[in-house]
């Protein structure tokens, strides 16, 4: 029997992994908090960001939301912390402070 | 109706591929199975074949690529030797780990260095840990033989494994020996097509594959993939059963010649197989209860068959065509001395290394051996672990 991802956990058994691991299912990502893995974090400042939206496709990891053509705080499930939006900020609107 | 003609073991195992028409294969040439792309890309410049051939910067782009075109769905062959295995080294694990039925005919060069390009087995047997399962031939007739049979096993349902196909370098890779083929109609219907049940190309079902597991799950995850390898002992025997049907040829994880009341057996694989069985008949005519072993299937590792074999022997032979530098010995040897102490066969064993880099083993090489095990069963005469057959010294 093959299981769903999200009935997949620590107390699956060997018998019921799928062959090789192999995932059957899109956006799985959705259930595995990776942002626990951040030692940085990126803080916005939204009085001088200017919405230019720079830093999202920037982001490896898509964690910055875009709603009606503005961007919204991080989704720090998923953000690792990589400080690259930092760095693609003009208006030095994003900084990085220690811990999560 | 048998095709009988004379081919070395090369052009048997494109031979074979030609009949089988595998969908992709990427390869890249390194002595001494350079001939099988080039065979191959031969039949398909010339339309017998609509294999599509992915000429690689290297075997690791080789492996890599076969495990791509695995994934997507498509039957993969390559080919290699010696340091192309090397090259391939990390992904040849991950082709097991994504449990996808590649094929692969090696073609045995010893490992460098020193710098050589014969045989020996140091190269596959560097692999034998990497989850594919290994067939091993002693002439062209079972390079051709095993390749027919590979993909039955690979793609099984209960197995889903990639699989060595080889035979020795030179001696069997480039020796041309007379041969029985199949015609290519009754070769199709064995092989089959190929229907993966997932694949990447499936645009009806999402997918991905090989993920990054953590602690929790590769353990497991390696389970199921030796218990694959353990439930291919039983699709080896099977295939090896209707493949006899159709050729008239059996096979099975082993050959026992003359083994029924053998007092003195050699175990071995490969091409040194018909030298000692030749030893085996001269010793025979002298009333010398010898006998032979030789392994066809080293993955998984039929050690409770083979100790069983062995279970009326006074001294045993076991030998390695490569050198582990453990200092106990070769692979075969310490895997069948583990086997028959758990079978609780007693027998006194010693471990041989041989032909190293192509060095030549004649029948008289053997009949030394089959006279040390009787000198050490008989005479009680003690011998030092692990000698080297024919070595200057």
């Amino acid at each position: 029997m093959e299981l769903k991802a999200e009935q997949i956990n620590e107390e699956t058994k060997w018998q019921d992994l799928t062959e090789g691991l192999k995932i059957f299912e899109p956006a799985t990502s959705r259930l595995f908090e990776t942002g626990e893995w951040r030692t940085q974090t990126p803080v916005w400042e939204e009085e001088k960001c200017r919405q230019c939206l720079f830093c999202v496709p920037y982001c490896p990891d898509s964690c910055i939301p875009v709603k009606d053509k503005r961007r919204g705080d991080f989704d720090f499930i998923h953000c690792k912390g990589c400080g690259i939006c930092e760095k693609a900020c003009p208006f030095g609107a994003i900084s990085m402070k220690e811990g999560k | 109706m048998a095709i009988r003609t004379s081919m070395s073991g090369n052009e048997a195992t494109a031979y074979a591929v030609r009949q089988i028409n595998p969908d992709v294969m990427p390869a890249f040439p390194i002595t001494p199975s350079t001939e099988i792309p080039q065979f191959v890309s031969n039949m398909i410049a010339n339309g017998e074949i609509d294999t599509e051939f992915i000429p690689v910067e290297s075997e690791h782009s080789s492996m890599s690529a076969a495990i791509g075109a695995s994934a997507a769905g498509a039957r993969t062959l390559t080919a290699t030797s010696s340091a192309g295995l090397a090259l391939m080294w990390e992904v040849v694990y991950v082709a097991a780990s994504s449990r996808l039925p590649i094929v692969m005919a090696v073609v045995n060069r010893g490992l460098t260095g020193p710098l050589n390009i014969n045989a020996e087995h140091s190269d596959s047997m560097g692999a034998r840990d990497s989850g594919w399962i290994q067939i091993y031939a002693e002439n062209n007739q079972e390079a051709y033989d095993n390749m027919l049979q590979a993909y039955r096993i690979a793609e099984h349902k209960d197995v889903h494994l990639p699989v060595m196909i080889c035979q020795d370098g030179f001696i069997t890779s480039h020796a041309v020996e007379n041969i029985s083929l199949l015609e290519d109609e009754p070769v199709k219907k064995f092989v089959g097509e190929y229907c993966p049940e997932h694949y990447l190309l499936n645009e009806k079902e999402v997918m991905a594959v090989g993920p990054y597991a953590v602690s929790n799950y590769c353990m497991e995850a390696k389970k199921a993939q030796a218990e694959a390898m353990i439930r291919s002992k039983k699709v080896i025997l099977e295939v090896a059963e209707e493949f006899a049907a159709m050729s008239g040829r059996s096979y099975g994880f082993f050959e026992a010649y003359r083994m029924e009341d053998a007092e003195y057996a050699a175990v071995a694989i490969g091409s040194v197989s018909g030298t000692a069985k030749d030893a085996v008949d001269r010793l025979r005519e002298k009333g010398v209860k010898a006998g032979f072993l030789k392994v066809r299937v080293f993955r998984p590792f039929p050690g409770e068959e083979l100790a069983k074999e062995l279970r009326g022997c006074k001294a045993v032979a076991i030998m390695d065509r490569c050198e582990s530098y453990s200092g106990q010995g070769g692979p075969l040897g310490a895997e069948l001395t583990a086997a028959m102490y758990r079978a609780k066969v007693t027998a006194e064993t010693v471990n041989i290394v041989y032909g190293l880099s192509g060095r030549d083993v004649r029948v008289e090489d053997m009949e030394k051996v089959y006279g040390d095990l009787r000198e050490m069963a008989e005479e009680g005469k003690t011998f030092k672990q692990y000698p080297y057959l024919g070595l200057r010294e």
